[in-house]
């Protein structure tokens, strides 16, 4: 059993300001990054993140083969519900994200 | 025409290596710059208008950047002065600047760039529609402006370089975006503004665009066209990949850069590998907003908390935790209202289970318990006492809640003596929105010292 963290170099998450959260997808090479492109649809990432598609951003910067995801922060930062100040944990989420 | 920055770290209080800025000093920078703060640790430091790091490590920190620039007769640049930059921080800082030249026998001429706003601004603003909301933006009205106890400006490089063009040794900046603080002097200077506040944008971390981000420190060299990289530290290299990959790093977007009075637009910048430790830039664009608009943020006071934490390690418990929190909930709901006479809608109880999913809550897919779990108790309430009381309700519950109707009395294990403390204050963000201005020193105040 692989998961998506299993076949990429890294996966980032961070603030970008405290209202959006964004995840940087780093892969290994073209072959890799066309394979996580096609994973990581707006579908599966709204609902691992639960957010609606239509807010979800997506980037791809072949060159560097890295796909970058940002949303809406789940929480604010800093916020009453808000467990994690800097984003780095929501990483984890695709991280752990089972592949077949 | 060249300008040449050189970039301490990522952050006055994070440390620098001091052999990595020896070796920048001799290759005589035309000014050093270095950003003081972000909103990256919460709302708490905008919120109390407070400085996140040490006053400690600040001075110590700054110590060596202020003896670095004596030794050159070279400006310094401090932005977002004491992590949140509102006046009280960067008064916090000039201060210790002031305390500083003493010490060290020194006269520099300072100049402060004030950033905090006046509500009354701010809800003028609004009411003019002069207020725009920016990506996720959450709803803003006058009420919420006037419930803020800080709201700060992001400077950008207008008043940046109004600030250097005073002829100051040192520059203490209140907020300001990261990226412009770098970008300043190369404008004065000539350097086209794309390449300026890419160069900027690049360096805004220090090393973090190197192989080795640890080091901090980073020369920037500007021409007017382009501009090249070259980390400080003999271990640490910039390569076009390293440099490039730092344009994803806490955006948003990676190509298009929202900073005040325009956009920074990367998508056909061009990276080149020019030795073995530095990259050349070229190729990056800058559009001018047809409204200039400078970004706000502004902390207010949402409620006040206590906060307990208790141990569970017996397994009949663990492994009904979630019934024990919501009986316990539940309780404390009666209780509260029996004896404080609060309703629910006064005051918030969250159990937050640490080994289980307290990172990542209801985003939790790999939920695996361990022998044990931290419940960790926030209770939010509207005054402080009312949240201390509640937290002092909810104590023996904490304690000795049984989940089954015979047997012994349970006890949990409390971490701490007092088991509940209060964290005063809770501060949330509530302003993502640019505001539009006639003047980009309108609501800005430059003072010389």
């Amino acid at each position: 059993m692989k998961t998506l963290g299993d076949i990429t170099r890294k996966i980032r998450s961070k603030n970008a300001g405290p209202f959006s959260l964004t995840i940087d997808v780093f892969c290994f090479d073209q072959y890799g990054y066309n394979k996580v492109r096609k994973i990581l649809t707006p579908e599966k990432i709204s609902e691992l993140y639960k957010i609606s598609q239509d807010e979800i951003k997506k980037f791809l910067i072949p060159k560097l083969h890295i796909i970058k995801i940002t949303i809406p922060r789940p929480e604010i930062q800093g916020s009453f519900f808000d467990r994690d100040l800097h984003g780095a944990s929501f990483s984890i989420i695709l991280e752990e994200l089972v592949i077949h | 025409m060249t300008a040449k920055v050189l970039i301490p770290s990522g952050a006055l209080g994070i440390t620098y290596s001091k052999t990595a800025l020896k070796d920048g000093l001799k290759k005589n920078p035309d000014i050093i710059v270095i950003d003081g703060g972000s909103t990256d640790s919460g709302p708490a430091y905008l919120g109390q208008g407070i400085s996140k790091y040490s006053r400690s490590t600040t001075k110590a920190e700054w110590k060596t950047l202020m003896e670095a620039r004596a030794s050159l007769k070279i400006p310094l640049v401090i932005g977002s002065a004491g992590t949140c930059g509102t006046n009280s921080s960067v008064d916090w800082f000039l201060e210790i600047t002031q305390e500083l030249a003493k010490e060290l026998g020194q006269r520099p001429k300072i100049a402060v760039l004030r950033c905090s706003q006046s509500k009354t601004t701010i809800k003028d603003a609004l009411k003019k529609g002069l207020l725009k909301p920016l990506q996720y933006a959450p709803p803003i009205t006058e009420e919420r402006i006037q419930s803020c106890t800080n709201i700060v400006g992001l400077a950008g490089v207008e008043q940046i370089t109004k600030a250097i063009n005073t002829g100051a040794d040192i520059i203490i900046a209140g907020r300001s975006t990261d990226a412009s603080l770098i970008a300043s002097y190369p404008i004065l200077n000539g350097v086209e503004e794309g390449i300026a506040w890419h160069g900027g944008k690049i360096g805004e971390c220090g090393a973090f665009c190197s192989t080795n981000p640890k080091t901090g420190v980073i020369l920037i060299s500007f021409e007017k066209k382009g501009f090249t990289v070259e980390p400080m530290e003999k271990d640490a290299q910039a390569t076009p990949d390293s440099v490039a990959a730092h344009m994803v790093y806490e955006n948003s977007d990676p190509f298009i850069l929202r900073e005040p009075g325009g956009c920074l637009d990367v998508e056909s910048a061009f990276y080149e590998k020019i030795n073995e430790r530095s990259v050349h830039v070229t190729g990056s664009k800058w559009i001018d907003e047809k409204e200039y608009s400078i970004k706000l943020e502004g902390a207010y006071v949402a409620g006040y908390q206590n906060v307990s934490i208790v141990l569970i390690r017996d397994k009949k418990y663990v492994e009904h935790i979630d019934a024990w929190t919501n009986q316990i909930k539940e309780k404390a709901k009666t209780l509260i209202s029996q004896t404080l006479g609060l309703e629910a809608k006064n005051y918030q109880i969250q159990f937050r289970l640490i080994g289980k999913n307290a990172t990542l809550g209801n985003l939790e897919t790999n939920i695996n318990v361990s022998c044990e779990i931290g419940v960790l108790g926030i209770v939010t309430a509207q005054s402080p006492n009312d949240a201390e009381e509640i937290g002092k309700i909810l104590n023996p519950l904490l304690l000795h809640h049984s989940l089954f109707e015979k047997g012994e009395l349970p006890t949990f294990a409390f971490p701490f003596s007092p088991p509940s403390f209060n964290a005063g204050a809770k501060y949330e963000f509530c302003l993502n929105h640019a505001i539009n201005l006639k003047d980009p020193m309108d609501i800005f105040q430059l003072e010389e010292y």
